[in-house]
């Protein structure tokens, strides 16, 4: 039973990734991604977004992880507040009040409590750059008001600031300028490239700026692909800079590596450039990366990078320039044509993605689950090409078929246009295609539609097109001598007056066909393809047509774009009502009678729930969005809710998404926001601590191999020892290598380590197997007593306690441990 | 300004050779360049970059090395394998000296100056001793496997680096022993390259010795332990020069792509004392291989097969913004290779190895003003006079009446007589000249062809009657007061009463021909003469110096004239001032005294005494084209007529009262006949 609050709108996932850097936790197993008003946290490894630190009431401009304490992180908003949160248990520890909004945020190891944030003053394009004083104070809301201001006429972005090694000097550019302001001498430097009245450098103006970690090293990206090395800019007289082009086009980010030993640039050529030694000639490309790369951050480790998209992207790219994880959000930068779809099959929110293909977005994991390419071309990033795009797309037969349709107008006159039918192959798990139609209509077509009522045996589908005609589309057998396969034909071709055909619909059961022609319905029988009825209301064209379901399939609605609703009754063949309604989505619920309206008005938009049989709406929220809503969809929930307030009823069986014209996707929910906070997986925190070295890959397997026996003798409360504690091993890992003695010498003493002493072993004779199991059971049950002895001692069960106590067991563990299992050994 | 009827001539073929060496010598603030075809120029820095001096080249002596030792002294090294030094005073070759070791690749003067090493062709690297007069041969290092390319010492003097084919070899000077050798890598991008010359070598007084190779890399060597600190590939070919500044705080490498590019040291951080070499800023401004690079403290001069000699200052050692800061180009020569007889309307042009004869096209249309007139008659290439002996031309004159040519080389002295037949000329040498003259530096003819002037090396100028058929030697001035300076310019006035000669250090002597004895002398000047010319009548001397500057002095008063006297106190124009190529020909209007027409490479300038100086605010170039004379006389009301509209702009000369002779060379032309550069992809292509 869910207490049921006020139904709000509710962004539903889907937000923007690629707002601002990524952010690396201190180990590299998280990322972060500001994404609206929150700050995501996903695991490097899995792509799982682990966390979601909720808290902003604004959007989150800016994220960096406490120097001073690596598990938190800072993070800033438009709201005004620097917030900061412990990621791993995704609790926010502190809020600080700046008061100005907030663009950009910096922190700096050695500015101890006080962090930098970039703000705007009076005029609307002119930013600062100003340090913040965070006070400390043990409260949960802390003024910060001490602000002190560092550079003027910075540009908004943050990708334009960057500090110098050691937080020496802060670099910023805008247009023309690279400003340096030293903290130590007080003193800003300022540099001037040629402006833009030369012709040949017009297009030199700064992108963004990075500093080199280690050295007095400053790198700038400009418009017109190159990158330059500022040296010397201590001295406003030597200072000097070496150009790298490789970039075409603008430099949309830079990045030092962390030791400064390689620089990092993308662009809009979806290549990242890894510039070793900052050298024009030794450069490593990782093409191919799909989008524009927005940002590039590294990891404050060293062996991972990531880079934002345009696409609304996160690649995470090993330090050898693999891409090893992708976490994308939902595709954004296109039109979408097609509209929001449901794949029946996985619930996946379906629409365009990237560049010629269909995105599946999953809406409970807020994640892609994978684009399915309908154009199948190489698309050319090009900005006066004009692309085939991807217009229409339709769902048929629970899943099993999907219509697409795709077009490319370069003029008037040449349209082309292909319709593509693609069949679910249940091996593959994925769309196979199936049967390709070029040209299927004259002119555009307007409308899709299978039918997808259960009884009917062959797989039907209609396409309305502005030539006049809807055409209708069978599944038949297509099998030749060499194999046996089905295909889509034409079946039948109908008209009405020559009219523009907009709109296609089929009842629920399938029988009944309602094509709009302009200001006409008309209805046919699926069986013969007669015409039935018509219905005009000469109140302009229609727009929408959908039929009821359930209790209401008699009602056939539609409206027009001279914003009027119609309910037309098909047993009387009469208009039962009609509204006057600028209708942008109307939306049937599979799972229940309602239909869905959303309407535009001047102040915004405004949804109505209702059912066709009654007069009176079940549900109607005013301004749900300040935008234009241009599409919605009925998703049908995994698990029904239970709201018992009858204006909430609607919401039991499915749940309503839109998009706006801005493509925020926005849903409704009764929930309170905290409520909303869903417990995640917890145990992917309480990980141990180990680093992941190779060493720990040969011992750590070898201590789950041993935990494994052990448990398996029922033996629980037995520690091993870890083998951290071994001082043979520990000195080997932390002597630096260059003092190491030699590695024959190390071996023995390795070896030796992991044996036991040369005494021990050759006061008991080795046992046969048979004898083996005994004794290691004797020894474990003698462990077992000491274990409990210890316990009893100290009632605190801390295990490295119990390690550290264990001394007086460990030698007969270790002897144990020298039986069990060092074959392993030689695999090495 | 008048109107004139100009011949635009573009027939001298004229091609400079490309650059093969450039030396700076820090002590004088000059460069010594030697192109391929043997010519050795020397440029005064100081003097506003302009060529004082030039050697000949010779057919058997290409130059393969060039280093200045001793402070003044000038060796080189070529394919011939002698060692040449140049006498700077007699502008001739001092001696040579058979290095016995095959051709000479490389060249290098101690530190101290006082002994010179060369690389050899058979791996011997040779010490010699420069004593005050000569060189003695000392020793010989340990031979190497392959030829020695390029040397340089370390700043104390006591070892020296050699760069060989695929490795640097490091000697002690004292044993004369390799101590290390340092074997380069030969792969270029992957790919094994047969072999990796290293084209030159730079030992740093820190021990660092820096390479640069045919495999494209930049590379420092640790000289203690033979190791390779740091590679830096730089281009796709050869890496062909380098040079290091005097405080090792910067260094710059030539490329074949024709990039040069800047090393500068640079501390890491701020407050460390640790320094790293970087690659700062490229340079493009070659087409071809960058085969020489010099570094001045405050520029970078680089020279190529592409024949510019090209001076970019450093723009953070530049104190103040003015000339010096600007990037310079030196194509042409500083001297007139053309010369002219107005009474036949002939070109006589000079090219190293020949000369040739052009007699002017006609015609009979008129036109506007910008018209292009139809010729009725196209130029004619009369002569074309072959050189005899391996030696390259220095100078050569046609008299007035274009009935004699004379020129010399190295070692000898021709003097051809011309007769015409309607359209036929016949060319007779005149035979018995007598012994002194066998060389000259400059020739010229009195207006009335009758006497032959002719400045030798040695600094005496002799003086010969013409009449028809033979000559007489009339008498030789001998240099003042036993010093060998060299005669370069020479002047004669119209009405042949006076001689003026300069030489290459500053002063002008004035000679008369009446008396047959020194006149007088103009008070020296710091910059040295570029041009010089005797007006007709009035007898003035018009003198041209490297720095721009122009003065006018009285012969019969021996004194600056009062015009001379104005424009010195009120200051010349500081765009005049900021030209940067010096004025090559001085010339005079027959009918208007007041006129002085004179011009360097890139315009022609009328100077009208008669009318106001500018002053800085006034401008100074003709906004528009000529477009009418009462316009611009509106306009630009002061003394300077300034044209740009013909350049590269070699000779210009009035040929009558009425006419113009302008000699172009476009660059495109001469980029055209220079061998392919390297292909490099250009991006969008």
């Amino acid at each position: 039973m869910v207490e049921e609050g006020v139904l709000r709108v509710v962004r539903s996932g889907g937000s923007e990734l690629n707002f601002r850097r990524a952010v690396f936790s201190a180990d590299s197993k998280y990322l972060f991604c500001v994404s609206g008003d929150f700050v995501k946290v996903y695991s490097t490894v899995t792509e799982e977004c682990v966390h979601i630190l909720q808290g902003h009431s604004k959007m989150v401009t800016g994220i960096q992880l406490n120097p001073n304490n690596h598990l938190q992180l800072y993070s800033s908003s438009l709201d005004g507040t620097i917030k900061l949160w412990d990621y791993l248990d995704g609790i926010l520890i502190k809020t600080f009040i700046v008061g100005h909004k907030l663009h950009g945020l910096f922190t700096l190891a050695h500015a101890e409590n006080s962090v930098f944030v970039t703000i705007n003053k009076e005029k609307p394009d002119v930013f600062q750059l100003v340090s913040v004083k965070l006070p400390k104070s043990s409260s949960q809301e802390i003024e910060a008001k001490e602000v002190s201001f560092v550079l003027d006429y910075i540009n908004q972005s943050p990708k334009c600031v960057a500090f110098g090694h050691e937080g020496e000097y802060v670099a910023a550019v805008r247009d023309f300028y690279l400003s340096v302001y030293f903290f130590k001498k007080k003193t800003t430097s300022r540099f001037t490239l040629s402006s833009s009245k030369n012709k040949k450098h017009a297009k030199n103006d700064f992108t963004c700026v990075a500093c080199h970690p280690k050295e007095d090293c400053i790198a700038s990206g400009h418009r017109d692909g190159k990158i330059r090395l500022w040296r010397n800019f201590d001295d406003d007289k030597k200072y000097t800079y070496t150009c790298l082009h490789w970039h075409h086009d603008m430099v949309m980010d830079l990045a030092f590596s962390v030791t400064g030993a390689s620089l990092l640039s993308g662009g809009r050529e979806s290549v990242l450039v890894e510039w070793r030694d900052a050298t024009e000639k030794n450069k490593e490309f990782l093409p191919r990366l799909g989008a524009t790369i927005e940002h590039i951050s590294v990891s404050p480790a060293g062996d991972l990078f990531c880079t934002s998209h345009s696409d609304n992207k996160i690649i995470v790219i090993h330090r050898n320039l693999e891409a090893s994880a992708v976490i994308q959000g939902l595709v954004k930068d296109r039109n979408i044509f097609t509209g929001l779809l449901i794949d029946p099959r996985t619930r996946a929110l379906v629409l365009n993605g990237k560049p010629g293909h269909l995105q599946f977005y999953s809406l409970q994991n807020d994640k892609q689950l994978y684009n399915l390419d309908i154009i199948q071309q190489e698309y050319i990033n090009d900005y006066d090409l004009i692309q085939i795009e991807l217009t229409k797309a339709a769902f048929g037969c629970q899943g099993n078929w999907l219509a697409t349709v795709e077009q490319r107008q370069e003029k008037e006159t040449e349209l082309e246009l292909q319709m593509k039918l693609w069949a679910y192959n249940k091996k593959t798990q994925g769309f196979v295609l199936n049967t390709k139609v070029s040209m299927p209509h004259d002119d555009h077509i307007t409308a899709l539609c299978f039918c997808n009522a259960r009884k009917s045996e062959t797989p039907t589908l209609v396409t309305c097109s502005k030539d006049g005609y809807f055409k209708v589309w069978i599944l038949t057998d297509d099998s030749d001598i060499y194999k046996k396969a089905v295909g889509w034909t034409c079946d039948f071709v109908g008209s009405y007056h020559k009219y523009q055909a907009t709109n296609c619909c089929f009842s629920e059961d399938g029988s009944l066909l309602a094509v709009s022609f302009e200001e006409t319905v008309t209805l046919w029988d699926s069986e013969t393809w007669e015409l039935k009825c018509t219905f005009c209301q000469r109140a302009g064209k229609v727009r929408y047509l959908c039929f009821g379901r359930f209790t209401c399939s008699k009602y056939l609605l539609g409206a027009t774009d001279n914003d009027i609703l119609c309910c037309w009754n098909l047993l009387s063949c009469t208009l039962e009502w009609s509204t006057k309604l600028s209708v942008r989505v109307l939306e049937p619920d599979r799972n229940s009678e309602n239909i869905a309206a959303i309407s535009q008005s001047s102040e915004g938009s405004d949804l109505f729930v209702f059912k066709p049989s009654e007069p009176r709406p079940l549900y109607i929220q005013k301004n749900i969005s300040r935008e234009e809503v241009h599409w919605g969809v009925f998703v049908p929930r995994d698990v029904p809710e239970t709201f018992t307030s009858e204006s909430y009823q609607w919401l039991n069986r499915s749940q309503l998404y839109f998009l706006t014209k801005s493509q925020s996707l926005l849903t409704f929910s009764a929930k309170s926001p905290e409520e909303k906070l869903t417990p995640t997986s917890k145990q992917l925190l309480a990980e141990e601590s180990l680093p992941t070295t190779p060493f720990y890959f040969i011992l750590g397997k070898h201590r789950q191999q041993q935990d494994e026996k052990l448990n398996t003798m029922g033996n629980e409360l037995v520690q091993l020892p870890v083998t951290e504690n071994i001082p043979a091993i520990s000195e080997l890992l932390h002597t630096p290598a260059h003092v190491l003695p030699s590695a024959s010498f190390l071996c023995t003493m390795f070896v030796n380590s992991l044996l036991l002493s040369k005494k021990t072993n050759s006061d008991e004779e080795i046992p046969d197997d048979e004898d083996m199991e005994e004794k290691e059971s004797d020894s474990s049950d003698e462990e077992n007593d000491v274990t409990e002895k210890v316990q009893d001692t100290n009632d605190i069960d801390a295990e490295e306690d119990i390690i550290h106590q264990l001394s007086k067991s460990e030698e007969k563990e270790l002897r144990k441990l020298r039986k069990v299992d060092y074959s392993w050994l030689a695999a090495l | 300004m008048g109107e004139f009827r100009v011949h635009r001539v573009r027939f001298f073929n004229y091609v400079p050779s490309g650059i093969r060496c450039v030396a700076y010598n820090n002590q004088s603030n000059k460069l010594a360049v030697s192109r391929i075809d043997g010519t050795v120029e020397i440029y005064n820095l100081s003097a506003n970059y302009f060529q004082e001096k030039f050697f000949p080249g010779h057919e058997s002596r290409t130059t393969e090395a060039l280093c200045w030792a001793k402070g003044q002294r000038l060796f080189s090294g070529g394919l011939n394998g002698e060692i040449i030094e140049y006498d700077l005073q007699a502008l001739n070759i001092k001696y040579s000296m058979d290095a016995f070791g095959g051709p000479i690749w490389s060249m290098t003067a101690s530190p101290s100056g006082s002994q010179l090493l060369i690389g050899c062709e058979d791996g011997s690297v040779k010490l010699f001793q420069i004593t005050s007069d000569r060189i003695q041969f000392e020793r010989n290092f340990d031979r190497q496997k392959s030829r020695i390319l390029s040397l340089s010492w370390h700043p104390s003097g006591t070892h020296i680096a050699a760069g060989s084919i695929d490795y640097i070899s490091v000697f002690d000077v004292k044993s004369g022993s390799a101590t290390h050798k340092m074997i380069v890598d030969r792969r270029y991008m992957g790919v094994s390259k047969r072999k990796c010359i290293i084209w030159g070598v730079a030992f740093l007084s820190d021990g660092t010795v820096i390479s640069v190779d045919s495999v494209g890399k930049v590379q420092f060597w640790d000289s203690a332990t033979g190791t390779l600190i740091k590679s830096h590939l730089i281009a796709n070919a050869d890496v062909q020069s380098i040079a290091v500044s005097d405080q090792e705080d910067s260094f710059v490498v030539g490329t074949a792509e024709g990039t040069v590019f800047h090393f500068q040291l640079v501390s890491v951080t701020s407050n460390s004392k640790e320094k790293q070499w970087v690659r700062t800023k490229p340079f493009q401004y070659h087409t071809h291989d960058v085969r020489a690079v010099a570094h001045s403290p405050t520029a970078l001069i680089s020279g190529g097969t592409d024949t510019h000699l090209v001076i970019r200052p450093l723009m953070e050692k530049v104190e103040v913004k003015n000339y010096d800061a600007a990037l310079r180009k030196i194509t042409f020569p500083h001297r007139c290779l053309i010369s002219c007889s107005k009474k036949k309307q002939l070109l006589l042009f000079q090219f190293a190895h020949h000369l040739e004869l052009w007699r002017l096209g006609a015609t009979g249309a008129t036109g506007k003003n910008g018209d292009i007139l139809p010729l009725s008659k196209n130029a004619d290439h009369l002569l074309q006079l072959k050189k005899k002996g391996p030696e390259n031309i220095i100078c050569s004159c046609i008299s007035p009446c274009g009935s004699w040519i004379a020129y010399s080389t190295a070692s000898r002295f021709f003097l051809y007589r011309l007769s015409y037949e309607h359209d036929n000329i016949s060319l007779q040498r005149v035979p018995k000249m007598p012994a002194f003259l066998h060389a000259a530096l400059q020739i010229l003819f009195s207006e009335d062809s009758t006497r032959l002037f002719v400045a030798s090396p040695q600094g005496s100028l002799h003086i010969i009657q013409l009449s028809e058929g033979h000559f007489k030697h009339l008498h030789t001035f001998q240099p003042q007061s036993g010093t060998v300076e060299a005669m370069c310019l020479l002047a004669v006035s119209p009405d042949g009463n006076w001689l003026a000669a300069s030489g290459t250090s500053a002063g002008v002597h004035i000679y008369s021909l009446k008396q047959l004895k020194p006149h007088c002398t103009v008070p020296a000047y710091n910059f040295p003469v570029t041009a010089l010319a005797i007006a007709p009548n009035t007898n003035n001397l018009v003198v041209a110096h490297s720095d721009q500057q122009v003065f006018e002095y009285s012969i019969p008063d021996k004194q600056y004239t009062e015009w001379s006297r104005t424009i010195q106190k009120h200051g010349f124009h500081h765009l005049w001032l900021q030209r940067d190529t010096p004025i090559t020909h001085i010339s005079f209007h027959p009918k208007r005294p007041m006129h002085i027409l004179l011009h360097d490479a890139y315009m022609f300038c009328i100077i009208d005494k008669s009318l106001p100086l500018p002053n800085d605010r006034t401008l100074l170039y003709n906004p528009a084209s000529l477009m009418n004379e009462s316009d611009i006389r509106r306009r630009t009301a002061h003394a300077f007529k300034i044209s740009k509209k013909y350049k590269p702009l070699l000779f210009m000369e009035l040929l009558d009262e009425r006419t113009l002779v302008a000699v172009e060379r476009p660059l495109d032309d001469i980029i055209a006949q220079l061998p392919p550069p390297i292909k490099k992809k250009k991006f969008g292509t």
